[in-house]
């Protein structure tokens, strides 16, 4: 009877397992499938080209092929330092209350829907960046072509910026939880050994934290470069490679959002597939790489203290 | 505004009583708490396809389920025969009419709907008067400044500031798009030899918005820009919006009587006895706004389930009559009464069970 219940158990939980690898089989087949005569017409001008016109036939994405790296990347940039300081904070330096406090709220943010946030930031951070990000940049780098021209408020900065608070909170959470675990006793060990405070922090607790943090920062990116309402409100929407990160600019996912409801003809929709295998493609191949070349160089880093040891 | 909005209400359920009785075909189904009609398309129209259909089934038990997917996705799903009707700004051209394979689709006007330039300059109050090649102007980058002469010269005794014009166009393909460079095409060879005309275009400048929402939250948070948007979202967003003039040489503002004026006499320009497709964009009506629209209901000609295809003949058999009544209210013109004739004989032809 046991075995039969066993069997049961172990059939039930494979089945469920099995629904990950099939979901994302079923998907990469229907856009595979749906892509595939933009992807033999097209080739490699989709990835090359930036003008995109439905209707004549050309479809380019190179403008937010790079916009979408560049948004994500940005992103993650801001956020990281900012995220793991506040779980470091948190974790060791915060009375308990304080940090009860800002755990909640970093929950709370994690959970505001992504369309809320887009809202605010088409309502407040738009004319923020207008009114005073954008001078204050120019005042300090207006030379570079990195704040060159006029800001409207929406654009590459604004839609980085957005999504680094969408993402803070998870980078926040994770690296909270991986440092809160890092056991007390190597701790303590640091401290005894003489290692001041922040000694300890470097050299005991992020060393060990680190692989989490690392997939935390992943996880991060994987959703900055999929984010689709939040950025389509506040990124301009427009087709164009410039240097200036106050220029408009356009993200994969944007686009998507953008045209996936009007696109009627057959060649628009195989484009909008093969922009959507894109994304998957991108989003997989990011977070993949960046989590496995940071386990390996965590593997490296404990193998050399076990030697030093 | 919430009091013009409940006096509509009052006014469309006061009409409904001369309506005619339920459909017999409600007591034969039995069950009203199912969904009896699906469609699919347009979101332009769809504040007033909403209050049709809420009003529709407190009247007659019918329930009508509509998503608002975007005309494109309507258009998609009608030919896939998911759903029994579909809805869009833009009529279907006879080649894709062919490409259909399930029937022959009928196209009938719904409503009339308007857009509208919406601007935010600091310090304007005067109303802003534009003409089509200005405006073609202003979306194709040749006009940059708000104090450009020409500006000027159609907006005398106005102080227009030197700062540059911020264009706000639709990101997404849309039936407002449509209209808009239906207008700019016709009046503009330039535009016409640009971007065009269509649902998505080319926009040579300026920054990009999602839906009419997007347009107007986009103009409304930032100084110096224009845009096009549907007229109700003008009126909700309180921005203010420019007077265009018309083929007659007057200069009108957007309001639901110059959007009916825009439809006056279009039964007399109708291509042929079912085919409804008259742009209304730049008619020669003296008091007509030139960026008038038909807004569409799609339907096989042929109906193959007998109960479903009588009960969308007798809805949109109402909507063209009753349901006007809710139009003005939302910011919509009601069909004029000799093309709701029209429309009824066109329904009079659909057949109902093969």
């Amino acid at each position: 009877m046991t075995g039969l219940g066993d069997r049961v158990w172990r059939g039930t939980t494979t089945l469920a397992a099995l629904a990950i690898p099939a979901s994302l089989g079923v998907i990469s087949v229907v856009l595979l499938v749906g892509a595939w005569p933009t992807l033999r017409e097209t080739g490699l001008a989709l990835v090359l080209d930036r003008s995109w016109e439905p209707r004549s036939g050309a479809f380019g994405v190179a403008a937010a092929l790079v916009g979408t790296l560049e948004t994500s990347l940005l992103a993650v940039l801001i956020a990281a330092p900012l995220g793991i300081g506040t779980a470091l904070y948190t974790v060791e330096f915060a009375p308990t209350g304080v940090s009860r406090v800002l755990a909640t709220i970093c929950d709370i943010l994690a959970a505001i829907p992504s369309v809320v946030y887009g809202l605010w930031g088409a309502a407040i951070l738009v004319p923020l960046v207008r009114t005073v990000v954008a001078p204050a940049l120019q005042a300090v780098g207006g030379r570079t072509p990195f704040f060159a021209g006029p800001s409207y408020g929406a654009g590459i900065l604004t839609a980085a910026l957005l999504l680094a608070l969408m993402i803070l909170p998870f980078v926040t959470a994770v690296s909270r939880e991986v440092i809160a675990a890092v056991p007390v006793a190597q701790r303590e060990a640091a401290l005894a050994l003489g290692a001041t405070r922040w000694e300890m922090l470097r050299d005991a607790v992020l060393p060990a934290a680190k692989t989490g943090i690392a997939g935390g920062i992943a996880l991060a990116l994987g959703r900055a470069l999929g984010e689709t309402m939040a950025v389509t409100m506040v990124i301009g929407n427009r087709h164009e490679l410039s240097w200036s990160l106050l220029a408009p600019g356009y993200t994969l996912a944007s686009l998507l959002a953008n045209e996936f409801g009007e696109a009627a003809s057959d060649a628009h929709l195989s484009a909008l597939m093969a922009v959507a295998l894109l994304l998957l493609l991108l989003v997989t191949l990011a977070v993949n790489a960046i989590a496995r070349r940071l386990v390996r160089t965590v593997r490296a880093g404990l193998a050399a203290v076990e030697v030093t040891r | 505004m919430r009091r013009a909005t409940l006096l509509g209400v009052t006014l469309g359920l006061a009409a409904c009583g001369g309506d005619p009785p339920a459909t017999p075909e409600r007591n034969a189904n039995g069950r009203t708490g199912s969904v009896d009609l699906t469609g699919a398309g347009a979101t332009f129209p769809y504040p007033l396809y909403s209050r049709w259909f809420s009003e529709y089934a407190v009247k007659t038990g019918v329930k009508i389920n509509y998503q608002s997917i975007g005309s494109g996705g309507g258009i998609r799903q009608l030919r896939e025969g998911v759903v029994d009707f579909g809805a869009s700004e833009a009529p279907l051209t006879d080649a894709e009419i062919a490409q259909i394979p399930r029937g022959r689709v009928l196209q009938v006007p719904a409503v009339v709907g308007g857009v509208v330039l919406v601007y935010n300059v600091p310090g304007l109050t005067a109303e802003l008067k534009l003409t089509a090649d200005v405006v073609a102007d202003i979306f194709l980058g040749r006009i940059t400044k708000w104090n450009d002469p020409r500006l000027a010269e159609l907006n005398a005794g106005v102080s227009l500031p030197p700062d540059e014009i911020v264009v706000v166009y639709r990101a997404d393909g849309s039936g407002t798009t449509y209209v808009f460079t239906d207008w700019l095409t016709r009046v503009s060879a330039a535009w016409a030899g640009g971007p065009g005309h269509g649902k998505d275009v080319r926009w040579p400048v300026g920054l990009g918005a999602k839906g009419n929402e997007g347009v107007a939250g986009q103009v409304k948070t930032t100084p110096n820009t224009i845009g096009f948007v549907e007229l109700a979202y003008a009126t909700q967003n309180r921005l203010p919006s420019a007077a265009l003039r018309n083929r007659a040489g007057f200069f009108v503002a957007p309001t639901v009587n110059a959007l009916a004026a825009a439809a006056a006499g279009v039964e007399n320009r109708l291509p042929g006895p079912n085919d409804f497709r008259v742009s209304l964009v730049d008619t020669p009506v003296g008091d007509a706004y030139p960026l008038a629209s038909f807004s569409w209901l799609l339907l096989y000609q042929a109906q193959s389930d007998d109960a479903k295809g009588r009960k969308l003949v007798d809805f949109i058999r109402w909507a063209v009559r009753t349901g006007q009544g809710s139009a003005r209210a939302l910011d919509y013109a009601p069909l004029p009464p000799a093309l709701v004739t029209r429309i009824l004989a066109t329904l009079d032809g659909v057949s109902i069970g093969q």
